[in-house]
């Protein structure tokens, strides 16, 4: 540390106390998130893995290793609720996502125009994300409700023919996905707030050139905020993949108390959250409900691993915003 | 071309209205259901505004569950995690940014890959984790996690935060001889009040529309958060919408006052989210 060049670039901790004293102090600083990481993360995560191989449930005195046979289990079948459980999230997964950021991106360039009232849209938007999920699911389902619901009165009324909304297999799905661009505050504001980075100069320049407003799109509002569509990719993937109060508020209270159902008519709305939560849960059967959270962790990692190398071929990265933040 | 221009920015605001109706109004329905007669809930006529305003609904949902109770267990759990998140999410971003030792930003991205793990992940292990210390039907497992960093996600607002404060500021505290610890209290924390703002209401958010994790550790009626007591209203009111919408409306309203006050809070600290990307 006595190379005065090196020094200078080092914060003042540096010159003032050895490496090893910054090395105790940065510890003893970040010392409740690395706790918490090591008890609420860490050894819970291993855990799921060990226990998704045991018969485990909290009445049961005598643990044993059953193998893998909680998840020949679920892939038999002969867990009548596993493979509707899995069509229900890669359905909701799969429609969700691109909807709500295709909607989002749509928004908030619309929103990015010269208008009056920006901060009032911008809001109004924003405020279902500030409300309870619990509570505007009861109101969704009652806006839903088949017969006296204010959806199919209104679609009635102006003579569209009334859908099943919620309580029906084929339907119960493209729903939630109608309820989740409802959600789509988050990524509409983060959206903007990139669009509203974007320097000015770049659509002159395409005005002096004569282009359109689909040049403009094409060739500068994509490319430049395209690690913030990257970033909301992946945060809809992770989110859309723990969806759980919709599913538990909106259909799991309709399917009754049969051991038949868990979620939805048909099991046709058993997310996978939903899913562990009733096998762990109401059906104590820790073991099953560890080996779908382990699935679930590796369908999750699997699909980040592969949004974030398909995004290498499209994701611009103009300034070197990385370096900046590590130079401090 | 003057008279194109018009009809863009028309379908402009058309699209944009339309949107803002679409968001608000649940809400608006909320309201007009929660003052109504139930021979008004069930009628398949379109009526969309109110024909009587019967707040005997409220007082009827308020007293059919302890909702006082509910309210109170509410707060308590949220207050208890804002502490804890603003205490320690503090301290552990000025370890990730205004300190550097070795191995800093390996161990900080770790932290943020953390981010990706779904709570249903860790979940069971950390029931039974709980379960084995007695902790079941208490609030110390929706409340103890917050003094353990808060959140990697506010830790990174805050780290955010801190990396824009200049050096000078924490150099003219060292040549004073200050202590680190009082660098974080004296120079660091008095700057950060916005975005430790921020944080507070994101924390509150999280904390008073939390479904699962209550749903999980409490079981006893007495110690229900409010969104707890609301799937009880589900349980016992299938069919008495318009007192099913009272009790989401008492629900409701502390989340909608905080909004409306707190909006530019909102607003900047997701803004901030993506600024990474």
């Amino acid at each position: 540390m006595s190379n005065s060049a090196a020094a200078i670039s080092k914060p003042v901790i540096t010159k003032k106390r050895s490496l090893d004293k910054n090395l105790i102090y940065g510890l003893l600083f970040v010392s409740p998130v690395l706790l918490g990481f090591l008890i609420f993360t860490l050894g819970p995560l291993l855990f799921t893995f060990i226990l998704s191989l045991t018969n485990y449930s909290p009445g049961v005195k005598t643990v044993n290793f059953v193998g893998l046979s909680n998840y020949i289990e679920m892939f038999t079948g002969k867990d009548i609720f596993f493979f509707p459980s899995v069509k229900a999230t890669f359905y909701y997964v799969a429609l969700s996502v691109p909807c709500t950021i295709i909607f989002s991106f749509f928004m908030s360039v619309v929103l990015n125009m010269k208008i009056q009232g920006r901060a009032f849209f911008r809001g109004a938007f924003y405020l279902p994300m500030v409300i309870p999920l619990a509570s505007s699911g009861m109101i969704w389902l009652w806006m839903l409700e088949p017969n006296f619901g204010i959806i199919n009165n209104i679609l009635r009324a102006i003579g569209i023919p009334p859908s099943t909304w919620l309580i029906s297999d084929t339907t119960v799905i493209p729903t939630f996905v109608l309820m989740s661009l409802w959600l789509c505050g988050n990524t509409i504001v983060i959206f903007l707030a990139a669009l509203q980075d974007i320097p000015t100069q770049l659509y002159e320049a395409i005005d002096v050139d004569g282009g359109t407003p689909f040049h403009k799109l094409f060739y500068i509002t994509i490319p430049m905020i395209s690690p913030v569509i990257f970033f909301n990719t992946v945060m809809g993937f992770i989110n859309a993949f723990q969806t759980f109060v919709q599913p538990a508020v909106m259909t799991s209270g309709a399917s009754g108390n049969g051991q038949a159902l868990m979620g939805g008519p048909n099991n046709s709305s058993l997310l996978a959250v939903l899913y562990i939560y009733e096998q762990a849960f109401r059906f104590s059967k820790m073991g099953t409900a560890c080996a779908a959270s382990a699935l679930l962790f590796i369908v999750i990692m699997i699909s980040t691993a592969l949004i974030f190398r398909v995004s290498k071929s499209w994701v611009y990265y103009g300034g070197d915003v990385k370096k900046n933040a590590k130079k401090i | 071309m003057q008279k194109r221009f018009d009809l863009a920015k028309a379908i402009t605001y058309v699209v944009l209205t339309i949107g803002a109706i679409v968001s608000i109004f649940p809400f608006y329905w909320m309201l007009r259901t929660a003052v109504a007669n139930a021979s008004d809930i069930f009628s398949a006529d379109l009526r969309l505004f109110p024909t009587t305003l019967k707040l005997a609904n409220f007082v009827e949902a308020m007293t059919t569950h302890p909702f006082a109770q509910f309210f109170s267990n509410s707060i308590t759990v949220t207050l208890i995690n804002m502490v804890g998140v603003l205490a320690t999410s503090s301290l552990c971003a000025f370890g990730f940014s205004r300190i550097n030792w070795k191995g800093r930003d390996t161990i900080f991205g770790i932290m943020m890959a953390s981010l990706m793990l779904p709570f249903a992940v860790v979940m069971i292990p950390q029931f039974i984790f709980w379960n084995k210390l007695g902790m079941i039907n208490t609030f110390v497992p929706i409340t103890a996690p917050a003094f353990f960093g808060g959140g990697v996600f506010n830790i990174f607002l805050l780290r955010q935060f801190f990396l824009t404060i200049p050096k000078e500021m924490d150099e003219a505290a060292w040549i004073d001889g200050a202590s680190i610890f009082r660098v974080f209290t004296t120079i660091i924390l008095p700057l950060s009040k916005q975005v430790m703002i921020v944080v507070g209401l994101f924390t509150f958010l999280f904390q008073w529309n939390d479904y699962l994790a209550p749903m999980i550790y409490i079981t006893s009626e007495k110690k229900f958060t409010l969104m707890l007591g609301l799937t009880l209203f589900q349980g016992s009111y299938s069919a008495r919408w318009e007192l099913m919408m009272a009790a989401v409306t008492i629900v409701v309203i502390p989340s909608f006052i905080l909004f409306i006050f707190a909006q530019k809070y909102f607003i900047e600290g997701i803004a901030m989210t993506g600024i990474k990307g």
